[in-house]
This record gives C-alpha cells, sequence and structure tokens, in this order.
C-alpha cells in the first residue's frame, strides 16, 4: 500500500518534470531566431555597431571637429586608427558621429513610416467600405510616386525654409526623416490592412464588441498585437533602406550641411581625395554597408521567426 | 483581350492625374515667391511686377493654375531653363541618349545574370550554391552605388589604371578603337547599376521557380520521362518568368533613379546629372520637368507590366 503511494508520487514527480518551461509566443520566435546563424551573427555585428558609435567617443581621444592642417590626409596609424581627412580630423572619430546621425536618421525615419502605415493599413481593415476603397487608392498613388525624384524635389523646395525655422541641422534631420517616411508607409499599409481584414472576423474581436471595447481600443490593443510579428520584419528592413536613402542624399549633396559627418556625407567629402587617402572613402562606406548588410539579415531571421508561414 | 487593355489604360489615366496633381500641390506649397528676384529689384517698378504676374497666371485660381500647368506638362511644354535660358525640352533630349545606354545595357545585362542565377539556386535551395547566390544578393542590395561605384574607381581607375573614371559624352564611335573605349568607359557606370539590380531580381527569379517547382504539372512533366533539363526550361521557368517579366517592366523606373546616383559618381552628363545640377542651381522648370518625366515613366511601366501579364497569363482577367 506504502509502496505503490510512493510509486504514484513519483510518476506525478516525473510528469512534473517532463513539462517544460511554459513556452511564450515571443520565446517561440526568439528560439527560431537563433536558429537563424547569420540573422544571429548580423544582430552581433548591428550591436557591436551601435555601441561603438554610441560609447565610442567616450573612449577614443581624437576630436571629430578639431582642424589641424599639420595632420591633413594621414593613413591609419595608432593614433588616429582610421587616418585624417583633408582638414586633419579624425576619421574614425567623425564615423562614430556620423554614426549616431545615421542610425537616428534610420530609425526616425522608420518610426515614421510605421506609424502612418498602421495608422492607414488598421483603418482601411477595420473599417472596410468606402473607407478602406478611399484610403487604398492613395496607397496605390502613393506606390506609383518616383521616389528618389521626389525626395529631391521635396528637399529641394523646402530645405531653405526649414533651415531658417529650425537652424540648419535640426531642420534637414526633420525633413529628411519626414520625408523618407511619407514615401515609405504603403507596404506597412497594405501589410496591415491585409491582416485586420482577416482578423477581424474572429472571435476575440467580436468578443471584445461584445462587452462594448471602444472601436480605437479593439483596433490597436486587441488586434494590432496580432500583426506585430510582419510589422517588425518592414520596421527592420526600412532602418536599412533609410540609412541608405539618407547616405545617398548626403552623397548627392542633398543631406546634411557640410560640418555633420553622417556616413554619406563622409563618402561625398571623401570622393575627391580617393586617389590620395582612399581611407577617407573606405572606412565610412564599409560602416554603411556592415550595418545595412546586418540590418538585411536580420529581417530575413526576423521572417523566418515570427512569420514561420511566410518561409519559403 | 483589348478590353482588358483598355481598362487598364483608363485606369492609368487617373493615376498620372492623381501624381501630377501631388507634384503641382507640393511645387504650390513651397515657400518662396517665383517673382522673389523681381520683388528685391528697386528697378522694377510695381505695377510692372503686377502686370508680369498677371501674364503669368500667378493670380489665377489654385485649379486654373493646376489645369494650365498639367495642359503644358502632357503637351512636353516645358518652359524655359533658369539657368541656361534654353527650352527645358532640347536640355532633356540631349541628355537622354547618354542616360538610355547606360541604364538599357545595365538592365538587360542584370536580367542575362539573374535568370540563370535564379534557376541554379531554385533547383537545389539551400545548397552551397544558392547559399552564395543569397549572399551576393544580399551584398548587391545592401551597398550602396556610390560605395561600390567608388570602390570601382579606386580599384580599377586608380589602382590599376584600367578604366577611365570620367565618362567622356563626346566621344564619338566611329571606328574600332573609338567602340573599345566607349566599351571601357561603360564597364563601372553599367556594374554598379546592374550589381544593385541583379540582387533584387536573382531572389525574385529564385521564389518564383520555387512556386512552380513543387506543381502538379511538374509532377506530370517529369512523370512522362521528360528530361529534367526540358522540365527546368521548357515547363517550369516559362511559367516562373510571368511574374518575372512583370517585375522587370515595374524595374524600369527604379533603375532609372539608380542612373542618378551612378551618373553622379561618373560625371556622365544624363538625366541624372541634369537633375542634381538643376537641383543645385534652383532652376525649378527642369526640377520639375524631369521629376514629371519619372512620374510618368512609372505609370507608363506599371501599365506595360499589367498588360504583358495579361497576355502571357490568360488566368488573369480583369473585373
Amino acid at each position: 500500500m506504502t509502496a505503490s503511494v510512493g510509486a504514484g508520487s513519483q510518476v506525478s514527480g516525473q510528469l512534473a518534470q517532463r513539462q517544460r518551461a511554459p513556452r511564450t509566443l515571443w520565446g517561440d520566435a526568439w528560439r527560431r531566431f537563433r536558429r537563424h546563424r547569420l540573422a544571429m551573427a548580423a544582430s552581433v555585428v548591428l550591436l557591436t555597431m551601435i555601441v561603438i558609435c554610441v560609447l565610442g567617443p567616450l573612449v577614443y581621444p581624437p576630436s571629430p571637429t578639431r582642424i589641424d592642417f599639420s595632420k591633413a590626409l594621414l593613413p591609419p596609424s595608432a593614433q588616429h586608427w582610421m587616418g585624417t581627412d583633408d582638414l586633419g580630423r579624425d576619421m574614425l572619430a567623425r564615423i562614430m558621429l556620423g554614426g549616431r546621425i545615421s542610425l537616428a536618421v534610420g530609425i526616425a525615419a522608420m518610426l515614421v513610416a510605421m506609424s502612418v502605415g498602421v495608422l492607414v493599413g488598421a483603418t482601411a481593415g477595420y473599417w472596410g467600405g468606402r473607407i478602406d476603397n478611399i484610403l487604398m487608392r492613395i496607397t496605390d498613388l502613393f506606390l506609383a510616386l518616383p521616389v528618389v525624384p521626389l525626395l529631391l524635389l521635396l528637399i529641394f523646395l523646402f530645405r531653405d525654409r526649414l533651415r531658417q525655422l529650425m537652424g540648419p541641422e535640426m531642420g534637414i534631420f526633420w525633413l529628411i526623416i519626414f520625408v523618407i517616411g511619407i514615401l515609405n508607409w504603403m507596404t506597412v499599409a497594405r501589410l496591415v490592412r491585409g491582416s485586420f481584414l482577416s482578423l477581424k472576423q474572429r472571435e476575440f474581436v467580436e468578443a471584445a464588441t461584445c462587452i462594448g471595447v471602444s472601436r480605437p481600443a479593439i483596433m490597436f490593443r486587441h488586434i494590432l498585437p496580432n500583426t506585430m510579428g510582419p510589422i517588425i520584419v518592414a520596421a527592420t528592413l526600412s532602418v536599412g533602406s533609410a540609412i541608405i536613402t539618407e547616405s545617398v542624399l548626403s552623397f548627392l549633396g542633398l543631406g546634411f550641411p557640410p560640418d555633420t559627418p553622417t556616413w554619406g556625407r563622409l563618402l561625398y567629402d571623401g570622393q575627391n581625395y580617393l586617389a590620395m587617402a582612399p581611407w577617407m572613402v573606405l572606412f565610412p562606406g564599409f560602416f554603411i554597408f556592415l550595418t545595412v548588410l546586418s540590418i538585411n539579415f536580420m529581417g530575413d531571421g526576423l521572417r523566418d521567426a515570427l512569420d514561420p508561414r511566410q518561409r519559403q | 483581350m483589348g478590353t482588358y487593355i483598355l481598362r487598364r489604360l483608363v485606369f492609368a489615366v487617373p493615376t498620372l492625374i492623381g501624381i501630377s496633381m501631388i507634384l503641382f500641390l507640393i511645387l504650390a506649397l513651397a515657400p518662396g515667391d517665383p517673382l522673389a528676384q523681381f520683388a528685391a529689384d528697386p528697378s522694377v517698378p510695381p505695377e510692372v511686377r503686377e502686370n508680369i504676374r498677371r501674364q503669368l497666371g500667378l493670380d489665377d485660381p489654385i485649379h486654373i493654375q493646376y489645369l494650365k500647368w498639367f495642359r503644358s506638362m502632357i503637351s512636353g511644354d516645358w518652359g524655359f531653363s533658369f539657368a541656361s535660358r534654353a527650352p527645358v525640352a532640347s536640355l532633356i533630349w540631349q541628355r537622354l541618349p547618354q542616360t538610355l545606354l547606360v541604364v538599357g545595357s545595365a538592365y538587360v545585362l542584370s536580367v542575362l545574370i539573374a535568370i540563370p542565377i535564379g534557376v541554379l539556386s531554385s533547383i537545389r535551395p539551400y545548397s552551397w550554391f544558392d547559399n552564395i547566390a543569397t549572399t551576393f544578393a544580399f551584398v548587391g542590395f545592401s551597398v550602396p552605388t556610390f560605395f561600390t561605384g567608388l570602390v570601382l574607381i579606386l580599384v580599377f581607375s586608380v589602382n590599376l589604371r584600367w578604366l577611365p573614371f570620367i565618362y567622356d559624352s563626346t566621344l564619338r564611335v566611329n571606328s574600332f578603337e573609338t567602340f573599345i573605349l566607349q566599351i571601357k568607359q561603360m564597364i563601372m557606370p553599367v556594374t554598379v547599376l546592374a550589381l544593385f539590380q541583379t540582387g533584387a531580381m536573382t531572389r525574385f527569379v529564385r521564389s518564383a521557380m520555387l512556386d512552380n517547382l513543387p506543381q502538379d504539372y511538374t509532377r506530370t512533366a517529369r512523370s512522362k520521362g521528360l528530361a529534367e533539363r526540358t522540365v527546368i526550361i521548357r515547363h517550369v521557368l516559362r511559367n516562373s518568368l510571368i511574374p518575372v517579366v512583370t517585375l522587370v517592366a515595374l524595374g524600369v523606373p527604379t533603375i532609372f533613379s539608380g542612373a542618378i546616383v551612378t551618373e553622379q559618381i561618373f560625371r556622365i552628363n544624363g538625366i541624372g546629372e541634369l537633375l542634381i545640377k538643376s537641383i543645385q542651381n534652383s532652376d525649378t522648370p527642369v526640377v520639375m520637368a524631369i521629376t514629371f518625366i519619372f512620374a510618368t515613366l512609372v505609370v507608363l511601366f506599371n501599365l506595360i507590366a499589367d498588360v504583358i501579364y495579361g497576355i502571357l497569363d490568360p488566368r488573369i482577367r480583369y473585373d
């Protein structure tokens, strides 16, 4: 009798042991993401990049702005790890400073694009009918806009006024993130609309409606969290493309003012010294390339992790 | 078929009108008076300024201004450049051949490279070949074109001295030597443009192939005893090319935008270079005309893509 009780408790003990820790949605996603080796490596690279740009200036002594003609165009050395530019400023210090701006532009532009995209997509998908129709026609129209020429046109027309209003750096910063954001929300809007169309038919939405939850709360508190996976993937990839777009603008001389060393601007300044000081071009270019490549690989890994049905 | 094309055409017109409205709105909202220079000039009496305003239609209600502007944009009457006083249309015609040559070669090249690589990748997905191709594709669309351009110049012009780094558009091809020179100066710009485009297109061909490979008709073709090569090329590839052809048409405006940067790097005096120069000179008529051309290109190639898709895939019907 006592033996059988003992055996019973042993069995239940084994069962309890066999039961794994509760698995959450994000835990599952994290496990799938970790399996994607390239994406993991990319995340590490990206994190390193961010740490270098944010904390680097605190430990790396040379100044990014001090002009010293006696040190112009020096090749990389122990003192100046990535050499100096035509005015004798330290390249690494400038790259770290520029990285802060380039990354900030990328993230801010992504936030603008995601906000507009989610708002338009959620409204269109949830309300449906005529509102959906109008919003989707507007989305189609924006998809048909020539992005690069329009970016250039907007910056060309508005930069002087914004410069006067907000100062040369903040003015151009807001203009660039706003313009990049406003020309890149369309894919997210379509994505979110699609998920909303199918999710709004589900029981949990019906249940929420029954207990009297307001429409905006249903949209953003109940349905939106269920569409987060694809949104996160799109957001990640859009940070990369925004960084490239900003650097293109700076490279064309239409971005930040000359003394603001974004990565694109550094390349623009360096192109005239290609033969004498290739490090002026190679290092900033390599930083852009590595950052964007990491973001793209990370986006790929996130797609596999968060959106398993999309997997090819 | 005829009604399908007609319907797409009817839908393209409102898009073009919508885009033109956005362009005009941006221009109208932009700060700054077009006659600011006159206003600052004390030798121009206020009555004259008023007359000029009225003549130019600046006091008209905004929708009248828009209609006038749209009519002249459509008819190719783009006005005169502020900077050179030349008609905008003739400026653009001068620049067009260089851009078309470089953009066209780059595009043909990237299609020719992307299709075989995409097909080979899809036959054995996640094999070493596919992995290398995927990595290259990711590198292709992660490197900003201006960086690839500068690195190519550094390697092939500065260090090896094989290729010229400035594009000479005055070169006339009339002998074998000049032909070689032309090819040599085109190698780098074309490579830069093609690299970016090939990356995206390879991925697209691959995924289109992967969509078709597990289909029933593929199994039927195999069970008929056809050679694997025939199955892939005659059956799967043919069907996979339908979306690819659409993408090729849709990508034309993108590669034109890519030319803006490429022309800047290699100093090719094409349309993109004209756009940048006009922006720097605040030459509004030229900037507007070029932006309008780009917008028209997008609408036009969207239409072409739709029509080709309708012709190639009879299942697509517009309703």
